[in-house]
């Protein structure tokens, strides 16, 4: 690991003033992807922004009758709570389907939504990487490729976005509160919050150096049956292969979102309005545009028929 | 300390590479100009650091790039923690901070200050064993044992998260309270690899433990 000086700020604008003067600073919360990154030296911040003890870890009621997550509500607070696993279920059964029971207990809220691929080639120094060193090259694409992206991907990066807390959040139109160096704020629709890689896949998502996630708002409940179905190599303590947050109604309209096939938690509003025509319907308007390569082909079958689960498991509630 | 010694031969390490490049140096100024190179990497820097290690307090001076893991076993010399892949994937690490398990391995030990970390040793000792301990000598929790101290404080923590309702991947109602049936264990402790593959006798002796406390 390089060396690195380390402070902990005290309010939210202090931290993302912290991190904005100094060049090479990052923030650090709970540190379990970025402690991760720092060891291989993938990550080799000279400044680290503690940032646990801004007072961000409450979840409240919003005026408009939905939930305001504070950025370092752990994973385990957050799928613990009464609220969210009464009106958002999605969410509950997203975060207990990914990592294990210690790192929930100290991965937060914002911290999920920052974590980086687990593409093999970003994750090995020794490898040409797009996304780790900018220009020099793409070794996954023609290389072993069954766990990364087949849709949204770009000639230079075909990496996929690991997480799954993030894919229900997309699925319930989340929204991300930020706040940057000069004290400004602004709200993010989750949708507009990752990025597809294109010639710049270095960058993982729309957040400006120094801006700090403070919040997650999550609209007034949907209603519906929620489900979070996960297809991985092993039963637990897995990434994704494929996954669907899906909300279904009893009208059996919907909405479904899809992990493990894109570099952004993958939606497509027009093929939601197809959900009472069942999931292929879906998943053909979803993955229209979908370019796999010949290892990972077999997701977009996978993501049909993971689909049709939950729109079955929907229909038996 | 080892974590001297391992410093300052760090130190070394580094200075005969300088001395090398001085060496070479000739060679190296007849070749085409490179990238510029980068900013020199900042010195090591120390902090100081109290944690409350098993109901004692205990202040260390660490390099920021310490982990909690290696302020408990180089610097505590509590070698009970053990480290397997130091990279969050095994749970070999796995202690028991402010009442709730973490990967020690991923965790900067200043991220600590002020916390309340418990290890095995913290647990129970070799004369009076806590009762999962016991519960592991009794079921054959283990063979080669290396994971086990992870296992142990996992196992202690899944059984109070459980008393206390967090719900997990394999529960069917999230509404219900959570029941420490043997695939919740399973679930629960899918962050402790075992490589002896002592799977089915740890959900048992966490059976024997979850029962006697019902």
């Amino acid at each position: 690991m390089k060396p690195f000086t380390y402070e902990r700020a005290k309010t939210p604008a202090e931290a993302a003033a912290a991190v904005a003067r100094q060049p090479g600073a990052k923030f650090l919360a709970g540190g379990t992807n970025l402690l991760d990154l720092m060891k291989l030296e993938i990550e080799t911040p000279r400044h680290l922004v503690d940032v646990q003890d801004l007072k961000l870890d409450r979840i409240e009621p919003t005026t408009d009758g939905g939930l305001r997550i504070g950025a370092l509500v752990t994973n385990t607070a957050l799928a613990a709570d009464t609220r969210v696993r009464r009106d958002y279920g999605v969410l509950t059964r997203a975060i207990v389907a990914g990592a294990s029971g210690q790192l929930r207990n100290k991965a937060t809220t914002a911290g999920n939504l920052l974590q980086r691929t687990r593409c093999p080639y970003f994750y090995d120094p020794n490898m040409p990487c797009n996304k780790r060193k900018p220009g020099s090259g793409c070794a996954a694409i023609g290389g072993y490729s069954r766990q990364l992206a087949v849709i949204g991907s770009s000639d230079q990066c075909i990496a996929t976005y690991p997480g799954d807390m993030a894919v229900a959040m997309r699925v319930l139109d989340a929204t991300v509160e930020t706040v940057k160096a000069d004290g400004t704020t602004r709200a993010i629709p989750i949708a507009d919050f990752h990025r597809l890689p294109g010639d710049k896949p270095h960058l993982d998502n729309n957040l400006e150096a120094g801006e700090l996630i403070t919040a997650v708002t999550v609209p007034r409940p949907l209603g519906g049956t929620h489900h979070y179905e996960k297809v991985r190599d092993r039963a637990s303590y897995a990434f994704a292969l494929v996954s669907v947050a899906a909300v279904i109604q009893k009208d059996g309209s919907g909405r479904a979102a899809f992990g493990g096939v894109a570099h952004k938690p993958w939606r497509v509003e027009a093929a939601d309005a197809l959900m009472t025509q069942g999931a292929a319907a879906v998943t053909a308007r979803a993955f229209a545009n979908a370019r796999p390569t010949e290892d990972n082909a077999f997701k977009i079958p996978l993501a049909t028929r993971a689909l049709a689960a939950t729109i079955a498991e929907g229909k038996s509630a | 300390m080892m974590s001297e010694i391992e410093m300052s031969r760090r130190g070394v390490l580094a200075g005969s590479a300088a001395a090398a490049a001085l060496v070479a140096a000739p060679q190296v100024e007849a070749q085409p100009a490179k990238a510029p190179a980068p900013a020199p990497a900042p010195a090591p820097a120390t902090m100081p650091v109290s944690l409350a290690v098993n109901g004692k307090r205990r202040d260390l001076n660490l390099d920021t790039r310490t982990t909690l893991l290696d302020a408990l076993r180089e610097h505590l010399k509590l070698t009970g923690t053990k480290k397997g892949c130091d990279h969050g994937q095994c749970g070999a690490c796995t202690v028991i901070v402010n009442g709730e398990r973490i990967n020690s391995c991923l965790s900067l030990a200043v991220q600590h200050q002020g916390d309340e970390v418990k290890t095995i040793e913290g647990l129970g000792t070799p004369d009076k064993l806590h009762p999962m301990q016991a519960a592991f000598v009794r079921h054959d929790g283990y063979q080669c044992g290396y994971c086990t101290p992870g296992q142990i404080c996992s196992a202690v923590a899944v059984l109070d998260e459980i008393k206390r309702g967090v719900p997990s991947h394999v529960q069917a109602d999230l509404s219900a309270r959570p029941q420490p049936t043997n695939i919740e264990m399973r679930e629960r402790m899918s962050g402790n690899i075992c490589r002896c593959g002592a799977y089915s006798n740890i959900a048992e002796a966490m059976a024997e433990v979850a029962g006697g406390e019902a």
